[in-house]
C-alpha cells in the first residue's frame, strides 16, 4: 500500500503544481500540505466511482479549504472522473475546474471556498444519511486557519450532539494561513484541547505517514456514537523545496524556475 | 373551512400539513421552534427536524448538507436572523449549489412591533432578490401562508418566504382553498385610475386605500403581488397599460424591495409614474405593531395620498 500511495500523491503533487503554473494563479503550499491525505483518501480508503458520479451510496468528500482545490481535482482527475486535459484550463474562462471546488465538477460532493462553511454542510449530510440508515461516510477537510472563523465552532458543537459517527474531519495543520504564522495571527493551540472539549473523538497524526493516517481513519471507522476529529500535522508545500517556510507564497504561482525546481523535486 | 388565524398559528398548521404532504421534507431552526411553531412539526416527526442552537450560519449549512441528500428541506427563523445573518451561506451553500432549500421567515418588517429594531427585518427581501437563483414569496395574511409553503416546496431550488410576525389582516378566509403559483399575482379588487401593487402586510393597508379612493371617485385596482421575484411582469404590464399610475406598499425599505422590484419590471416595458409607500432608509423601534406601522406612515391614509400625486404624474 505505502509505495503506490507515495507515487500517487508525488503524481497528485505534480498535477497540481501544473495547473498552478498554467493557471498562473493559486494556492501551492496548501495544495501540497494534502497531497498524502488525499492520495490515502481517494486511493485507499474512500468509496467513489468515476462511472457513477452522483452514486447516493458513495462516500462524500467536502474539501472546506477549497483553495485547495488542484489537489482534489489531481485526485479526482487520477481516478477518472474527469480528463486530465481539464488541468490544463483550471481557473480559464469557461472550463469546467474552477478556481474553487464546485458543484458542478464530477466528483466533487460540495462548492466550497468561503472559508467556515464546510463543516457545516458536511453535517447536514451527515444527519440525512445517519436517519435514512445510509451507510455512507461523510468526509470533510478544513484548514488550520480556518479555525478563526466562528461558524466552524458552531458547526464542531452541533455534529457531537448529533452523534455523527458518519462523520470524519481532517485538520490540516500546516500552520500557516495567509498573513502568516497561524499563531503569529491567530493562535490556535491547543485545537486538541479545543475540540476535545467539544465532545469530538480527536486523533493527532503525522499528516503524511500513510501508517499513521491509516490507522486513524481505522480507528474514526470503528468509533461510534460521535464524530471523529483528526489533525494531520502537515508541512505547508510538502514535497517542493522553494516552497518550505515561505508564507508569502500562499498566494502565489511557481515562476518558470520554480515550477522546474518543484518538477526536479517531485521527479 | 379551515379557520385562519394569526401568521404564526397557520404557518405551524401549514408545517404539519407539508410534513404530510412531502415525506422527504426536513424542518431545520435554530432555537426558535416555539416560536415559529415549527415544533409541530418536531413533534410528529422528529427524525426530519434538526435545531442547531441559536447557530443560523450553520443551520443554513446543516438544512444545505441535508438537501444534498436529495430532501427539500425548510429552514425557518426571523426575518432578520433567517436571511441577513446567514446571508452569505444562503449565498455560497443554498444558492450558488441550487439546492433545494426554502427560507421561510417570520417577523417581516417593522409591524413586529415591540421587540424593536434588531428583530424587524426592514431590508431581507432586497437582500433576498439579489440572489442568482432566490426566488422570493410575501404572504399577505396567514390565510395565504399554507399555499405560499406548499408552492415553496413544489418549487424546485431556493425560495425565500416572508411572513409577518403575528397578527395580519384578513383576505383569504379559508387557508385551503387559496389558489397560487410562484410569478402569479392576485388582482383582488380592478379599477382604471391607479394601481396599488402592494405585498404582506400592506396588502390589507392597500384594500382599505382603495375604499378611501372609491368616497372620492378614484377606481384603484389593488394588487397582491406575493411573488416578489419572479415577478407576473405580464399581470404588472398590463395594470400599467390600463391605470398608467402605481403605488407600491410594503412594510421593508425603499431601496431594492417591493418598488425597486415593481419599478424595473415597469422600467422595462411599460414604464409609468411609480410612488412608493416603504420606510424610507430607516430603522423601526419598539412599540405596538400597529401604532408602529402609522408612525411610519405604512398605511392606507399614506398609500391613497400617494395614489392622488401619482395620478397628477400621468403623462
Amino acid at each position: 500500500m505505502k509505495a503506490s500511495l507515495q507515487e500517487k500523491a508525488r503524481q497528485l503533487r505534480r498535477d497540481a503544481m501544473q495547473m498552478i503554473y498554467e493557471a498562473n494563479s493559486g494556492h501551492p503550499g496548501g495544495a501540497l500540505s494534502l497531497a498524502d491525505i488525499m492520495a490515502y483518501l481517494y486511493f485507499n480508503r474512500m468509496r467513489v466511482q468515476a462511472a457513477n458520479p452522483k452514486d447516493p451510496r458513495r462516500d462524500r468528500l467536502i474539501l472546506s479549504k477549497g483553495h485547495a482545490a488542484p489537489i482534489l481535482y489531481a485526485a479526482l482527475g487520477e481516478r477518472g472522473f474527469f480528463s486530465k486535459e481539464e488541468f490544463h484550463r483550471l481557473r480559464k474562462t469557461g472550463a469546467l475546474l474552477q478556481g474553487h471546488p464546485c458543484v458542478s465538477i464530477p466528483g466533487v460532493d460540495a462548492s466550497t471556498g468561503s472559508l467556515g462553511l464546510g463543516l457545516s454542510m458536511a453535517t447536514g449530510m451527515a444527519v440525512a444519511a445517519q436517519r435514512s440508515r445510509m451507510d455512507v461516510k461523510i468526509y470533510v477537510i478544513m484548514g488550520d486557519g480556518e479555525q478563526d472563523e466562528g461558524q466552524i465552532w458552531e458547526a464542531a458543537m452541533a455534529a457531537p450532539r448529533f452523534g455523527l459517527d458518519n462523520l470524519v474531519a481532517v485538520l490540516d495543520r500546516n500552520r500557516y494561513q495567509n498573513d502568516g504564522k497561524t499563531e503569529e495571527i491567530m493562535p490556535l493551540d491547543s485545537l486538541y484541547d479545543k475540540w476535545k472539549a467539544f465532545r469530538w473523538h480527536v486523533l493527532e497524526v503525522d499528516g503524511h505517514d500513510f501508517d499513521q493516517l491509516d490507522a486513524a481513519f481505522t480507528e474514526a471507522d470503528n468509533t461510534k456514537g460521535g464524530p471523529t476529529l483528526i489533525i494531520a500535522d502537515t508541512v505547508k508545500g510538502k514535497g517542493v523545496s522553494y516552497l518550505l517556510n515561505q508564507p508569502q507564497l500562499h498566494y502565489r504561482p511557481p515562476t518558470e524556475e520554480q515550477f522546474l525546481s518543484a518538477m526536479r523535486d517531485l521527479a | 373551512m379551515a379557520l385562519v388565524g394569526n401568521f404564526r398559528d397557520e404557518l405551524g398548521k401549514a408545517f404539519v400539513s407539508a410534513g404530510e404532504a412531502f415525506p422527504e421534507l426536513y424542518v431545520v431552526t435554530a432555537d426558535v421552534s416555539k416560536s415559529t411553531r415549527s415544533i409541530l412539526f418536531k413533534e410528529r416527526w422528529p427524525e426530519r427536524f434538526c435545531s442547531v442552537g441559536i447557530a443560523e450560519a450553520d443551520a443554513v449549512g446543516v438544512a444545505a448538507g441535508i438537501s444534498a441528500f436529495g430532501h427539500p428541506v425548510i429552514f425557518t427563523a426571523y426575518g432578520v436572523f433567517a436571511t441577513e445573518k446567514p446571508f452569505e451561506q444562503i449565498r455560497n451553500c443554498v444558492c450558488y449549489q441550487n439546492l433545494n432549500v426554502k427560507i421561510v421567515a417570520t417577523h417581516g418588517g417593522i409591524s413586529v412591533g415591540e421587540d424593536g429594531a434588531t428583530h424587524q427585518a426592514v431590508e431581507d427581501i432586497a437582500a433576498m432578490r439579489a440572489l442568482p437563483r432566490m426566488k422570493v414569496l410575501v404572504a399577505a395574511d396567514p390565510g395565504e401562508v399554507k399555499a405560499a409553503l406548499f408552492a415553496a416546496v413544489r418549487t424546485p431550488g431556493p425560495v425565500y418566504l416572508r411572513l409577518g410576525r403575528s397578527v395580519g389582516g384578513v383576505i383569504h378566509t379559508d387557508a385551503d382553498d387559496v389558489p397560487y403559483a410562484v410569478g402569479k399575482a392576485e388582482v383582488l379588487l380592478d379599477g382604471d385610475d391607479v394601481t396599488l401593487a402592494a405585498a404582506g402586510v400592506m396588502v390589507e393597508q392597500a384594500l382599505e386605500a382603495a375604499r378611501i379612493l372609491r368616497a372620492r371617485g378614484i377606481g384603484a385596482a389593488v394588487i397582491n403581488l406575493r411573488s416578489i421575484k419572479p415577478m407576473d411582469e405580464e399581470l404588472l404590464n398590463r395594470y400599467a397599460a390600463k391605470t398608467g399610475a402605481f403605488v407600491t406598499a410594503e412594510d421593508h425599505g425603499c431601496y431594492g424591495g417591493v418598488y425597486g422590484a415593481v419599478c424595473e419590471t415597469l422600467a422595462a416595458r411599460r414604464p409609468v409614474p411609480v410612488e412608493r409607500v416603504a420606510l424610507e432608509n430607516t430603522f423601526g423601534e419598539s412599540g405596538d405593531g400597529r401604532e408602529l406601522m402609522r408612525k411610519y406612515r405604512l398605511t392606507a391614509e399614506e398609500i391613497a395620498r400617494r395614489a392622488i400625486d401619482v395620478i397628477k404624474r400621468k403623462g
